[in-house]
């Protein structure tokens, strides 16, 4: 099948609607505007409910509605936007409503600016919401892919029954790049769902309900939630390697930043300095077996996170590394890009440093 | 794999000119990227876009040290003029600026782009101008594949497409009259 040139947020529709999405609810914020914009026109064209809500807070309640009834369900906002919608997205991980979430974070905190940031990896990846929940966070870092892990969403918050956020930068958004669509899925593929709000037809109640009283009741319910999290942590974790093998300084980075990452890592190798880099596809699951691994290789001096924020995730890879080298951390915040050079330099810096001890 | 910033004022042409550029890339089977940078307005402000045209995957998208800059005015270019690499080029609109790179070591091909636009038709085709200046200076794609998106995209307007491949055509042959 051929090409065509996409737009990231198109390609997050794209694979929406490939993969049986038939209802999106969202509201105008920069810069995801192009998601609800592309819906509204695709979505009427294959029979789909398309609404431009009143707020943020109504859109992820239809699509409580609209998932628990059964149908596959989108919303799609920016970091502020996102931070409106944490207590519906906390009821639909009680209720155990699948559904896609896309978040194209935007600098902030508060309102902030409409530049590429990363500053919603804890609120994405520990709860965001109120309560013990998490949702699948997968991190896309080109276009094609923002079309393929939207489209495996589905599948994915399906299978488990939780909320799936696909949780781009900025840059993914505004990015054009050659995508390779997958194929229209028959709706009648999607296996059918027997705990929906669709009809009764004599076969009993269906209730679906975030509200559960009796600490008797809440407790066992939010321990199946946790055993759930345990078999996405056991199954889900993916991350891609590029050149760890023989690597003295393994930087890691999700995203678009990890491109510039491995531009930087090529040009470290150039320079006769032992690079590799980790990309991590799921946040949530962390896959801390791909970082363990790395760590525990002699070669391995230390690891530095690149991000886009003050560092978030570096927690994590700490805690992967769990002590084993020195983990350092570079970021840019405010709606700013690190350039390939800047990298190198705290690539370099970092080497030296672990050196040192 | 060649890096080309096109900048300019929004309204100018600057995005869709880079977005002729990653579809001739792609439909000549190469690997392309298209990231384009603005404010909020529709016209006035400024706006630019990142296009990378590669024989193999790119990795970052980012342009910070382009081998090619289109500039379509003076603020433009002499904000990225000292960006581009040693040995590169800068293609810049001498109808709307001066053409002092303060370097010796960058290619410039000063053209008056607006007004090769008018004499095709229309102003505001000196995005294509530009973009027949690069075609004749530097082999990015080939010009039958910039004509062919050009067919594409204006099919259903005939006299817009006139004035489009008017202008194309006379930024190579500005190039090639120099």
């Amino acid at each position: 099948m051929s090409k065509i040139l996409l737009h990231g947020t198109e390609a997050i529709c794209e694979g929406a609607l490939r993969n049986g999405c038939r209802a999106f609810f969202g509201y105008p914020i920069t810069p995801q505007n192009e998601v609800p914009e592309y819906m509204s026109v695709k979505m009427p064209q294959v029979g789909g409910v398309f609404v431009q809500a009143e707020s943020e807070v109504a859109a992820i309640n239809m699509v409580y509605g609209a998932a628990g009834a059964g149908t596959r369900a989108m919303t799609s906002s920016s970091s502020p936007g996102v931070s409106l919608k944490q207590e519906g997205i906390s009821y639909i991980a009680c209720a155990r409503i699948p559904c896609v979430v896309v978040n194209v974070m935007r600098a902030g905190p508060g309102l902030g600016g409409i530049q590429p940031a990363q500053g919603d990896y804890f609120q994405a990846t520990k709860g965001g919401g109120h309560g013990d929940y998490h949702l699948i966070v997968l991190a896309p870092s080109s276009v094609q892919e923002a079309c393929d892990y939207t489209y495996q969403a589905f599948d994915l918050a399906d299978k488990y029954r939780v909320p799936v956020m696909i949780l781009a930068d900025g840059m993914i958004g505004q990015l054009m790049e050659p995508v390779e669509l997958p194929p229209m899925r028959d709706l009648s593929d999607i296996p059918e769902k027997p705990w929906a709000t669709s009809g009764h037809y004599g076969a009993g109640r269906r209730v679906l309900n975030s509200l559960i009283i009796k600490p008797e009741e809440l407790e066992p319910h939010v321990n199946a939630l946790q055993r759930t999290y345990d078999e996405i942590y056991a199954n889900e974790r993916r991350a891609d390697t590029y050149l760890v093998e023989d690597a003295e300084i393994v930087l890691t980075a999700y995203g678009t930043p990890a491109r510039i990452v491995k531009s930087a890592v090529n040009e470290l190798r150039k320079q006769g300095v032992k690079a590799g880099c980790i990309r991590p596809r799921t946040l949530y699951p962390f896959p801390d077996d791909t970082y363990a691994a790395c760590a525990e290789r002699g070669c391995t001096k230390a690891f530095l996170s690149v991000e886009l924020s003050l560092g978030q995730m570096v927690e994590d890879v700490r805690l992967a590394v769990n002590g084993k080298k020195p983990v350092y951390f570079y970021g840019r915040t405010g709606g700013n890009v690190p350039e390939e050079e800047e990298i190198i330099r705290a690539a370099k810096d970092a080497l030296a440093k672990a050196e040192v001890k | 794999m060649i890096r080309i910033l096109l900048a300019g004022q929004g309204g100018q042409g600057v995005l869709s000119a880079g977005r002729f550029l990653a579809e001739s890339g792609l439909h000549e089977g190469k690997e392309v990227s298209y990231l384009p940078a603005y404010g909020p307005e529709m016209r006035g402000g400024t706006a630019n876009c990142s296009v990378i045209i590669s024989e193999e995957e790119i990795a970052s998208p980012l342009c910070n040290n382009p081998d090619v800059l289109i500039a379509l005015n003076a603020p433009s270019f002499h904000k990225f003029a000292p960006r581009v690499k040693s040995g590169g080029i800068i293609i810049v609109n001498g109808s709307l600026s001066d053409a002092d790179a303060g370097r010796e070591d960058v290619r410039v091909y000063d053209l008056p782009l607006n007004e090769l636009a008018i004499e095709a038709g229309d102003v505001r085709s000196a995005n294509m101008a530009a973009l027949g200046v690069l075609c004749a200076a530097k082999q990015v794609v080939r010009e039958s594949s910039i004509l062919n998106c050009l067919n594409e995209q204006f099919a259903a307007k005939p006299r817009v497409l006139a004035c489009n491949e008017s202008a194309f055509r006379a930024g190579i042959a500005a190039v090639a009259g120099k």
